[in-house]
């Protein structure tokens, strides 16, 4: 789960990290005018207006102004809330008093997959993307990995210390970011979180180092004792697909795709290499759905149901192999799916395959919806289903 | 021969719920010597449906049965506590089918158990291991295959399913096969399995499924033509379609957004294949290599 910029600096903020004075978080141009007067009147010489999506390179896509003025604020409200960011709309937007920055650094804590520990990277390279450091100027990005062993009691100050000092950031600010790193190492454990970034870490005039942007994930298996994460889910803030959020309501695996296949099937594997199929065979998945081991005429009824809400869905793929669930049981689920959901234009091609798939598909003919296609492979099946989609 | 687990393997298994007992009572009448299951406060009862004993703890069920295997079911938040108490009763082979366990929870029982512990864990989220014939200690459908020389590994179960059945048809059956799992950390990786295969003298043939997301899968096939160059390997990495920064199904199943490159399908296919492997679009092309293989 992803954090937006402003929820990123909460989690910041209440773990000891530096952040810049709180400030608005606003969803029409009256509030961010209100948020900048506010900001005015505590004495800021300007407020930037920052575009709040789940997304990087707001900057280059005028999500983000510095503003002198209410008027000018204003203006900036208008033009960034509703601006279209890389597929994701602007709906809320954050007014932060203006931070004089000296120096721009970067610095992040992430869990590793390949050393299965955690990975800290700082440079005095900040501001920019970091990849692009990595490539051009690599002495300038340090990368240590840390083993859970090594931080049971959290990040030491020594090892911290170490990391900034061989990033070469300046004396005068080795300290006050050998403690923020700290910090942030802490916020990134003690939150659940496997990304914690700060880009840029800036140097202010007094040489005290702050996180002035945020990015953060949450690791979505450790919900359960963080409160199922509900402080972060604030509605209309860079919403999810509307099926991706209904599918996410109902504890189905769903990830909206831009093809007119709807696709389901059991196991995140097999529904993966069913869109592989689908596109080898000349077509595009409209989705990704996985109803899981059983598929049960339940939870079949409930996913196909959300495949067909996609109006781009012009034809479906169940793409089924019978395990511990035999063909017959999910013959009579899907059979019984169909009933339930009533008329709808769509085909279905089903191939069902592995234990008693024979006698499955014998049920499918017996039942005789008019919808239902029976198919023997997985390539025949997607082949009839692209084909069928090209038709409708 | 076959790995990580055959007639010798006993079983406890922790988390003997609804799931935890279907399945355990399933890997029984398979003929896998189950031993007692594990519950804190149901200590000294008898497990009925398997008709076995019940202990209160991993320790208690070693002493008494001489248990070396777990199969861990017992829910996500409970899961690291349930690894590292086997761990701590000297249970040699850890298998963990649940799925939904916190990351760093992983990154610390791996960092116990497996780095410096030096214990077998397979899993979490992940179907388990079968030596046909022999054992079958999870979820996996055992009337998909039947014993023989084929070594399978695998990220997503029932992708699995589909190759076994296929080579099944074909008269061909497997050695083991190892269900990894789909999270980010895992106990078993691709490379542990196959080192393991290629010690297995009958195991003659190798078939992997991969997945996006991460860089196990490349390792394993330098691995594989540094040295076992003239063993017939057949993989299939699933998801070309997926798109960056998307989770698939499985919570290791991403490709990072902007990230250093290598995570994605058509990346991992074409780094195996400059090691001389055979990869197949899709599953079932990938059962056909195999059988054209040992043709």
């Amino acid at each position: 789960m992803d954090l937006v910029e402003f929820q990123g600096k909460q989690l910041f903020g209440r773990n000891g990290v530096p952040v810049p004075p709180v400030g608005a978080i606003c969803r029409t141009v009256d509030e961010v005018v209100a948020g900048a007067e506010a900001a005015f009147a505590d004495g800021a010489s300007a407020v930037v207006v920052k575009a709040q999506v789940k997304t990087g390179g707001r900057g280059k896509a005028g999500g983000v102004k510095l503003a002198s003025s209410v008027e000018e604020a204003r203006e900036h409200g208008g033009s960034i809330l509703g601006l279209d960011i890389k597929g994701h709309t602007v709906n809320v937007v954050y007014v932060e008093p203006a931070s004089d920055i000296a120096e721009e650094y970067y610095l992040s804590v992430m869990h590793d997959r390949v050393s299965k520990g955690h990975l800290v990277i700082c440079s005095k390279e900040g501001g920019v993307d970091i990849e692009e450091v990595n490539r051009t100027n690599p002495d300038a990005v340090v990368k240590r990995t840390l083993s859970p062993h090594e931080t049971v009691a959290g990040l030491s100050r020594d090892t911290a210390m170490e990391i900034v000092t061989q990033a070469n950031l300046p004396a005068e600010v080795l300290d006050g970011a050998a403690d923020l790193l700290v910090a942030l190492f802490n916020a990134y454990r003690d939150e659940d979180a496997t990304l914690a970034e700060i880009n840029p870490l800036i140097r202010r005039p007094d040489d005290s180092v702050i996180a002035l942007d945020s990015k953060v994930t949450l690791d979505g298996n450790a919900a359960f004792r963080h409160d199922g994460y509900a402080e972060w889910q604030i509605p209309g803030i860079d919403a999810d697909d509307p099926l991706e959020a209904e599918a996410k309501e109902k504890g189905i695996q769903y990830v909206k795709l831009d093809g007119q296949v709807g696709v389901l099937g059991n196991g995140a594997g097999l529904v993966m290499a069913t869109l592989d199929v689908v596109a080898q065979n000349g077509g595009r998945a409209a989705n990704f759905l996985d109803v899981g081991g059983g598929a049960s005429a339940d939870a079949m009824a409930e996913s196909l149901g959300l495949v067909l809400k996609d109006p781009s869905v012009k034809s479906v793929f169940i793409n089924i192999f019978g395990g511990i669930t035999r063909g017959e049981e999910v013959a009579n689920g899907i059979i019984e799916a169909t009933r339930r959901l009533g008329d709808f234009p769509q085909k279905l091609v089903v191939r069902l395959d592995g234990t008693n798939a024979e006698e499955g598909r014998r049920l499918l003919e017996e039942a005789g919806h008019a919808s239902v296609v029976a198919a023997a492979t997985m390539q025949d099946a997607a082949a009839k289903a692209v084909e069928l989609a090209a038709q409708a | 021969m076959s790995i990580f687990i055959d007639e010798n393997t006993k079983v406890v298994v922790q988390g003997i719920g609804a799931q935890g007992t279907f399945h355990a009572k399933r890997n029984q009448a398979y003929g896998t010597e189950v031993v007692a299951g594990i519950h804190p406060k149901k200590g000294g009862t008898t497990w009925e449906e398997l008709d076995l004993p019940v202990h209160a703890t991993v320790k208690e069920a070693v002493e008494a049965t001489g248990a070396n295997t777990s199969m861990v079911m017992v829910p996500a938040p409970f899961t690291k506590g349930a690894i590292l108490e086997a761990y701590e009763a000297g249970i040699e082979t850890i298998i963990t089918i649940t799925e939904g366990v916190p990351v760093h929870d992983m990154t610390e029982v791996y960092d116990t158990v497996v780095r410096r512990g030096g214990v077998r864990l397979v899993g979490p989220n992940c179907p388990g291991i079968i030596s046909p014939g022999k054992s079958n200690v999870g979820i996996i459908p055992a009337d998909t295959t039947m014993p023989g020389n084929v070594g399978l590994v695998s990220r997503s179960g029932t992708l699995t399913y589909q190759i076994m059945h296929e080579l099944a048809e074909a008269g061909i059956g497997i050695s083991t096969c190892v269900g990894i799992g789909g999270d980010p950390v895992i106990g078993t990786q691709f490379l542990d399995v196959i080192e393991a295969f290629a010690a297995d003298p009958d195991t003659h043939a190798i078939a992997f499924v991969g997945e996006i997301g991460g860089a196990e899968e490349q390792l394993a096939g330098q691995w594989i033509r540094d040295n076992i160059p003239d063993t017939p390997v057949v993989g299939y990495i699933a998801g070309f379609e997926a798109p960056e920064g998307k989770q698939m199904g499985h919570a290791g199943a991403i490709v990072k957004e902007g990230g250093e490159g290598g995570e994605s399908a058509a990346e991992k296919k074409e780094l195996l294949e400059g090691y001389g492997i055979s990869v197949a679009m899709n599953p079932s092309e990938a059962a056909q290599l195999m059988i054209e293989r040992l043709g």
